[in-house]
């Protein structure tokens, strides 16, 4: 399996203020390969956001390299950044992130509009991440008529339709109880026996555990990096 | 960028999630152009009746009136009907000027009580020789008009008016009676076509209309008060004044008569109220400009309410493009439609007033209309479309 994304001694800082500056993250390496599922914990405040965004492109690093399928991202426009997310970042977010009064349906859609994907095509192929999902008898639901947990898969169907190189899930069981939780951990269990490659950001431990490697990050930087034993 | 098309249904779905404040939105609009359409089509009505009713007139006519009678819009000065030194000479000399004149004729107009059987109606007697009736192009409806013969040996013969015959014969056949003006007897020979609606002095259709000889009998009056010329064409018309001028000239002072002709009387009603139409116009349009910050304010509180959304479609692949015109979209949907319904509100308004007055919409103000209100959507919708679409994906995730 050859190297997905590529992080070279990734730093990042922003100004608060006129003169304080905050090192976010200081000189990150790190690399992921198709099929992993790589969970990136580290206590609030550790950085893990901020490498969340870098991993996902939503952000470019200060200093270092990011190389998305052996291309640097570095000089890419906000208009091509956003061509490679669709097409090789899906995004699970802690707080569903589902458009409000649209069916799961269409909320699945959304990628696809922006690959401008034909509408029959498009609902042929969300129909299908929703039946992977276990929400075939949902997609006519709008969030506030689906539970927090269906909720999410919705958001996961949303992150699988565009056929994508990573799914980037950040605290995906944040908002969930632990019925839910767990149902959605073996939803992303799933998904990586079928091939996906999965990048989960949690501060608990716990959930930490499923993944296949663990990097532990601190005050941005990677303290351990190591292959979980328990699998 | 995606194909427009497809962000016009983004547009159009967003929309419609919030069909209330939309349709708020819209109103702003509505009021604007609606106000446009209506007040535009009350200044053209006007505008047309009047210009209707100066055709009617008579084509190429020429008129020369007594006194001095200003021409410069508002500063319009009446002719001096009682001091006239206009006489039945002058009419035959100007009728056989020749050149661009094609033919005159005279006429004084006296403003009196008509009566017959009891039943009275104040208007306007005009006595007048056969020419002066064809160049005004005034034609019977019924009955004969009025001859050379009937004012060579002042026969008293009269046509009326619809008005009249409306009021003083309670619409009855009045050929052959008879009707008193000044005292005297006049047989009624002829009803006179009617002509437009009422207004401005000039109402036809209130006219009794008798020889210019018998006229100056009854009234004791000497000489005419109008001369009506015709040129031989519409470009005949500078000529002809000029040829006029020059005759009366020679026997009248400068201040003693004026030549006056339709076509700059009605350029100068069309001046004045195409300022008018103009004015009304630019007011509603204030309107317009409002309805149009109503917009910018409402997409501005969308685009900060909606900061997570637009996060989200950031984030699964939306360019920064992609968001600016799905709200440029939006602002746009929103002013045109809004648009479209003031363009029918104004419209019916329109319809609804022309059972009371002339009203014409016309299809350059319905145009405008549009345009105005879509550059409204776009020149208003340009800044929150930009401000959302300049957004940080990732500050706008973490939105609350």
């Amino acid at each position: 399996m050859g190297a997905l994304i590529t992080l070279s001694n990734v730093k990042k800082s922003y100004k608060l203020g006129d003169d304080i500056l905050i090192e976010a993250l200081r000189g990150i390496s790190l690399k992921i390969n198709q099929g992993e599922f790589v969970a990136i914990i580290g206590p609030s405040g550790s950085g893990k956001s901020t490498l969340m965004h870098i991993i996902g492109i939503l952000d470019k690093p200060t200093s270092g390299e990011v190389d998305l399928d052996g291309k640097n991202i570095a000089k890419l426009s906000e208009e091509k950044l956003a061509t490679l997310r669709n097409k090789y970042i899906g995004f699970v977010f802690q707080a569903f992130n589902l458009l409000p009064k649209t069916s799961a349906l269409e909320n699945v859609e959304l990628p696809l509009i922006y690959s401008s994907v034909r509408a029959d095509e498009r609902k042929n192929r969300a129909e299908k991440a929703l039946a992977e999902v276990g929400l075939s008898d949902r997609m006519d639901h709008t969030p506030n008529q689906l539970s927090g947990g269906q909720q999410q898969r919705v958001a996961i169907a949303r992150a699988l339709v565009t056929k994508p190189s990573l799914i980037l899930a950040d605290e995906p069981t944040g908002n969930l109880d632990s019925k839910a939780s767990h149902e959605i951990i073996e939803l992303l269990k799933t998904l990586n026996r079928n091939g996906n490659t999965i990048v989960l950001v949690t501060h608990e431990q716990e959930i930490a555990q499923v993944a296949k490697r663990i990097v532990e990050i601190k005050d941005g930087q990677v303290l351990t990096d190591k292959k979980n034993k328990q699998k | 960028m995606i194909a427009i098309p497809e962000i016009t249904k983004l547009a159009l779905r967003s929309l419609l999630r919030n069909k209330t404040r939309s349709i708020l939105t819209m109103i702003g609009i509505i009021i604007g152009v609606s106000a446009v359409i209506l007040l535009v089509s009350i200044g053209q009505g006007l505008q047309n009746y009047l210009l209707s009713t100066f055709e009617s007139l008579g084509s190429n006519l020429i008129t020369v009136l007594p006194g001095k009678v200003g021409q410069g819009g508002f500063a319009a000065s009446s002719p001096n009907f009682a001091g006239t030194k206009l006489t039945e000479k002058d009419v035959n000399d100007i009728s056989k000027l020749g050149g661009s004149v094609e033919t005159a004729g005279g006429g004084i107009q006296y403003p009196t009580t008509v009566s017959s059987g009891g039943k009275n109606k104040y208007g306007t007697v005009v006595g007048v020789d056969a020419t002066y009736l064809r160049i005004r192009d005034l034609t019977v409806s019924k009955g004969r008009t009025i001859n050379d013969a009937d004012s060579r040996v002042s026969r008293n013969v009269a046509i009326i008016g619809t008005s009249i015959v409306k009021d003083v014969f309670n619409g009855a056949d009045p050929i052959g009676k008879k009707v008193t003006i000044g005292g005297q007897k006049f047989e009624v020979i002829g009803i006179l076509n009617q002509i437009g609606s009422g207004g401005f002095g000039i109402d036809v259709n209130s006219y009794t209309i008798i020889p210019l000889t018998s006229a100056q009998k009854v009234f004791g009056l000497h000489g005419v008060q109008v001369i009506a010329s015709k040129a031989v064409d519409k470009e005949g018309i500078p000529l002809a004044i000029n040829q006029i001028k020059h005759l009366l000239s020679k026997r009248l002072k400068d201040d003693e008569f004026s030549v006056v002709d339709n076509g700059s009387l009605v350029q100068t009603i069309n001046q004045v109220l195409g300022a008018l139409t103009l004015a009304l116009g630019g007011i509603a349009a204030i309107s317009l400009l409002v309805g149009g910050v109503g917009i910018m304010n409402i997409m501005l509180v969308s685009v900060t309410e909606r900061t997570r959304e637009i996060g989200l479609r950031k984030a699964v692949g939306a360019k920064p493009s992609d968001i600016l015109y799905q709200f440029l979209i939006e602002a746009v949907v929103l002013s045109l439609g809004g648009g479209m319904i003031g363009v029918a509100i104004g419209a019916l308004g329109a319809w609804g007033l022309s059972h009371f007055i002339q009203t014409s919409v016309s299809l350059w103000s319905v145009g405008l209309a549009f345009g105005v209100s879509a550059a409204i959507g776009i020149v208003f919708g340009v800044a929150p479309a930009a401000r959302a679409s300049k957004l940080n994906p990732i500050e706008a995730l973490k939105y609350e």
